[in-house]
């Protein structure tokens, strides 16, 4: 199109006639972008409602807990003093997407934001499979209000303090209240009170049927090496294993099983383990989520200046912001802090278009089914069906490896030295995004730790197991989970550390006397 | 699609209950925070909030990690000298296995300290927390000399600036209409008998009547005319009235002794503790006065500045300064309407006899006014005559009478906490 409109409003104020205006012409490119999305609901806030906001990671109705308070404080903390600033936006992940905008943002923030937030990663949300799976957009927002008013109530039955180390106690064990593999279904508020009364009953029920057996002599550690041994004559462990197969959804196996959590507690663990699920998809897809919606922001607001719509200046101001969004600091730099998933995404959509609008011989080899395709059709593919490990795995290019200059050390303390493994050269690529990748791997970045054994006809310990990886063993943060996970199922807790199907590590809560573990 | 929502009028503050449970939670640690701040720091700061730090590991939601140790493979950005299969030292940390070059940040153990900020009122809750004024009550009715304006309703007179608007228009309406009223009434009337004389056959027309019937209509429309718009018997004021209000204000006398064997650390010493004192005070009454008096062999009243710094020889009387509070607590605060608190502050040092004195002064005189005594002797010696003198006082007057030992500026805050702590009642 070549017909120059004159700008909507140039300047930095803004009002909400001129943020409609723009709206209009965001929603019309995104339309023509085939950018599906929620309905927009836009809620201007001021600078104290935004680190509420952020306090409650985002959530628009959150219950009461003391690590909120804290992450406020340190929100506010670091805000005063300058050395962060607010967030320009926050969305939520519902229908319609909620996205806040605050007042103090100059006319091309908010446009900016509009565009990076109510198109960006609202189409994200929408799109892509993981969110599509696992999360219910339409039913979030109801949820937590039955969330909040059930906490409420509960805080006013059995007391703030009791509902406060439940939920201590869950948060800590919250990574893993998630399921992989099946799929929630979407309920709403009212839905969801009416069905916890149900469950209430039936599940107390279950558990009851459960442990009904009483535990006879709790049988020491030597008797039941002697029992594996096979001598079994009476076929008390015939029933074998409970559970049957490895549970990796921690906080799901304790709301049904754990023996002595009653119903509303059972009720808590349900909630926080609900949340946990809904937040697995953003951690899964920070890079590509940020990308997307980074791409998109760019896109949309050179499609405006093109068009005419705003300003030199404008355009300006936002090549300036979004400059210093997509930086990446080297690793030596002072102020490196990880891989800034805003850059690399948004080099990652980038170079995706370039390799479908202008691919070279070497984009040719890499990518012989997109290079030179559809460059929309192929963002928009690469958005829907992947996660940031696929992604990388799938679409780190060479040109990003180089222009990031990315580079892979292996650390292993059986070495005194580190080595350099793979840099941004012919021989690398490959093995810089096997293990960058990798490195995005939900799976690998938390230990891999699942309910091994109740033993429901013993002394009713738990046991989990932690699958270890290339010898990496467990932070000693695991104590203090420990004992929360103790609180939860009410009898001992025991940990092993398996590698190659071989015990490595044990550990318990309580600890047995002084010893700090029993490995 | 798409609205727009202005939410900023909304509450803000959403998070106060979640800052108020984290508060709460790590009260004994934001205390401890409070007490180094306070100690550390000179009290003229005290007025502005704090910036308090827990320990991070105290706070910490913990998760399952990875710990330090074992093999892994780290990707970062902004190679620019390294080539494949280059060997590089391990940095920082002997016993840390990770860190490579930074690399793994991402892993980051965060921050040794959560630093946050306490407000003004906050922090000095922390300060003051278990802390009370003995003998914190408010002075009798008896006096009503204590008097607050409040509104009782509006009245016919008053002031310009005082006025009701709304009511003296509503006032104004009322008497328009009913003035005009019996006016509007008889001019209908007026015009009706007109018309009905018009509308008649021109023979029967009674020319005298219809020229009465115009004089009256136009005599009835100049009245209506008349009556004004608003009139000085529309007016209507708010009205105040003095109601008597028990007293919530109070004296603060520091009294010092500047003799020539106090220094200047042993004064800043005293200022602070005053400083304590005072903020304590304000925290507990409306209005705070500050009466200053320093004293050598003779008291005299002073400004804050003179108080704190200038210096003066010679020897130490202390009883001229207890005379002189005396005086001006006559002169100047009915006890009946203050509430009288003295700080002294001194060395330990006196005239030989006066130490007696101060002792038959307080006992006779001055105890029975005040609510509060406090006495810091700040002094790494031992106790002269003075206080022993005042350690019979204060047996005679367990409840209103305290006196401490300071040693060095440390000592400040936990003495003041001891002199002012909760007593259970009884």
């Amino acid at each position: 199109m070549s017909t120059v409109s004159t700008p909507i409003a140039t300047g930095s104020d803004w009002n909400f006639e001129i943020l409609t205006a723009y709206e209009r012409e965001i929603a019309r490119f995104a339309k023509e972008y085939r950018l599906d999305i929620y309905p927009n609901q836009i809620e201007i806030i001021t600078s104290e409602q935004m680190m509420d906001a952020y306090a409650s990671v985002g959530m628009p109705v959150g219950y009461h807990h003391w690590s909120f308070g804290k992450q406020f404080l340190s929100v506010e903390q670091a805000y005063r003093r300058g050395q962060m600033g607010l967030a320009y936006e926050l969305v939520i992940n519902s229908d319609p997407c909620i996205a806040y905008l605050m007042e103090e943002n100059t006319l091309m923030m908010q446009i900016l934001v509009m565009a990076h937030a109510c198109y960006g990663h609202n189409s994200f949300f929408k799109g892509n499979y993981l969110f599509r799976t696992w999360t219910d957009a339409s039913a979030i927002v109801d949820y937590l209000v039955f969330a909040r008013k059930y906490i409420a109530e509960c805080e006013q039955r059995h007391g703030v303090t009791a509902v406060e180390q439940l939920l201590d106690a869950c948060h800590a064990l919250q990574n893993y209240g998630v399921d992989r593999y099946k799929r929630p279904s979407p309920i709403s508020s009212e839905e969801e009170a009416r069905r916890q009364q149900e469950r209430e009953a039936y599940l107390q029920a279950q558990v009851n049927a459960l442990w009904r057996t009483i535990p006879g002599k709790a049988p020491s550690d030597e008797s039941q090496a002697f029992v594996e041994d096979g001598d079994d004559p009476l076929g008390l462990h015939q029933y074998g294993h409970y559970p049957p197969e490895p549970q990796e959804n921690l906080l799901y196996f304790l709301e049904k099983n754990a023996p002595l959590l009653e119903s509303w507690q059972r009720e808590i663990v349900r909630i926080v383990r609900k949340l946990a699920q809904y937040f697995y998809p953003q951690r899964q897809t920070q890079v590509m989520n940020e990308g997307w919606a980074t791409f998109w922001h760019y896109t949309l607001m050179n499609r405006l200046y093109d068009e005419g719509l705003i300003d030199e200046g404008t355009i300006l101001e936002f090549l300036h912001s979004h400059t210093a969004v997509v930086q990446q600091p080297g690793f030596d730099s002072p102020h490196f802090n990880g891989i800034n998933p805003y850059a690399l995404g948004f080099a990652m959509f980038s170079d995706i278009r370039r390799i479908c609008e202008a691919p070279d011989e070497e984009d040719r080899e890499w990518f012989p089914e997109i290079a030179g395709s559809d460059w929309l059709e192929t963002v928009h593919f690469a958005m829907r069906n992947f996660k940031d490990e696929s992604f990388i795995q799938q679409f780190l290019s060479p040109k990003v490896i180089r222009d990031l200059k990315l580079f892979s050390l292996d650390d292993d303390d059986r070495d005194e030295m580190l080595t350099i493994s793979a840099i941004h050269d012919e021989r690398g690529y490959q093995r810089v995004r096997e293990a960058l990748s990798t490195q995005y791997a939900l799976s690998l970045r938390e230990p891999n730790i699942q309910v091994w054994e109740a033993d429901i006809r013993g002394d009713r310990s738990l046991t989990l197991r932690h699958v270890q990886d290339a010898r990496r063993p467990l932070g000693k943060t695991l104590y203090p989970v420990l004992r929360h996970l103790h609180q939860l199922w009410g009898f001992a807790v025991k940990l092993e550390s398996v590698e190659d199907d071989e015990v490595v590590r044990r550990y318990q809560w309580p600890l047995p006397g002084d010893a700090r573990d029993s490995g | 699609m798409t609205y727009f929502i202005d939410r900023r009028a909304n509450a803000k503050h959403k998070s106060a209950v979640n800052r108020q449970r984290f508060l709460q939670r790590y009260r004994s640690h934001i205390k401890r925070s409070v007490e180094e701040a306070v100690n550390r720091r000179s009290i003229t700061d005290m007025e502005r909030g704090e910036k308090v730090s827990i320990p991070a590991k105290d706070i910490s939601e913990p998760v399952f990690q990875h710990g330090p140790g074992g093999s892994r493979t780290i990707v970062s950005p902004g190679n620019k000298e390294f080539v494949e299969g280059d060997r590089l030292r391990r940095p920082g940390g002997a016993g840390e296995g990770g860190a490579g070059e930074g690399g793994a940040s991402n892993q980051g153990e965060g921050m040794d300290e959560f630093a946050f900020s306490l407000s003004r009122e906050e922090f000095l809750d922390f300060v003051f927390d278990g802390l009370a004024l003995p003998h914190l009550e408010r002075k009798q009715l008896r006096d009503l000399d204590e008097v607050r304006p409040v509104r009782a309703g509006v009245t016919r007179d008053g002031v310009p600036s005082r006025i009701n608007i709304v009511r003296s228009m509503r006032e104004a309406q009322a008497r328009r209409i009913g003035m005009r009223a019996p006016i509007k009434r008889a001019l209908r009337e007026a015009e009706e008998a007109l018309q009905e004389e018009e509308r008649k056959d021109p023979v029967l027309r009674n020319p005298t009547r219809i020229h009465e019937l115009k004089a009256e209509i136009e005599r009835l429309e100049k009245r209506l005319e008349a009556v004004p718009f608003i009139d000085t018997y529309d007016l209507r004021y708010n009205n105040l009235v003095d109601q008597p209000q028990p007293t919530n204000k109070a004296v603060m006398f520091c009294v010092m002794d500047v003799s020539g064997s106090m220094t200047q650390g042993h004064k800043d010493i005293a200022k602070r503790f005053f400083l304590l004192l005072y903020l304590f005070l304000e925290r507990n009454y409306e209005k705070v006065e500050l009466v200053f008096i320093r004293h050598h062999t003779a008291a005299k009243e002073v400004d804050e500045e003179e108080f704190f710094y200038s210096r003066e020889t010679g020897g130490t009387i202390v009883s001229s300064a207890l005379t002189l509070v005396d005086e001006i607590i006559t002169q100047r605060y009915s006890p009946a309407q203050w509430n009288l608190y003295v700080a002294q502050a001194s060395d330990g040092d006196n005239w030989d006899d006066d130490s007696t004195t101060c002792r038959d002064l307080l006992m006779s005189s001055l105890m029975a006014k005040l609510q509060y005594y406090t006495y810091v002797e700040i002094t790494p010696h031992s106790h002269q005559a003075l206080w022993e003198e005042y350690d019979r006082v204060q047996a005679h007057h367990p409840e209103r009478f305290a006196m401490q030992q300071i040693v060095e500026p440390g000592d400040i805050y936990p003495v003041f906490r001891k002199l002012f702590r909760k007593r259970i009642a009884q």
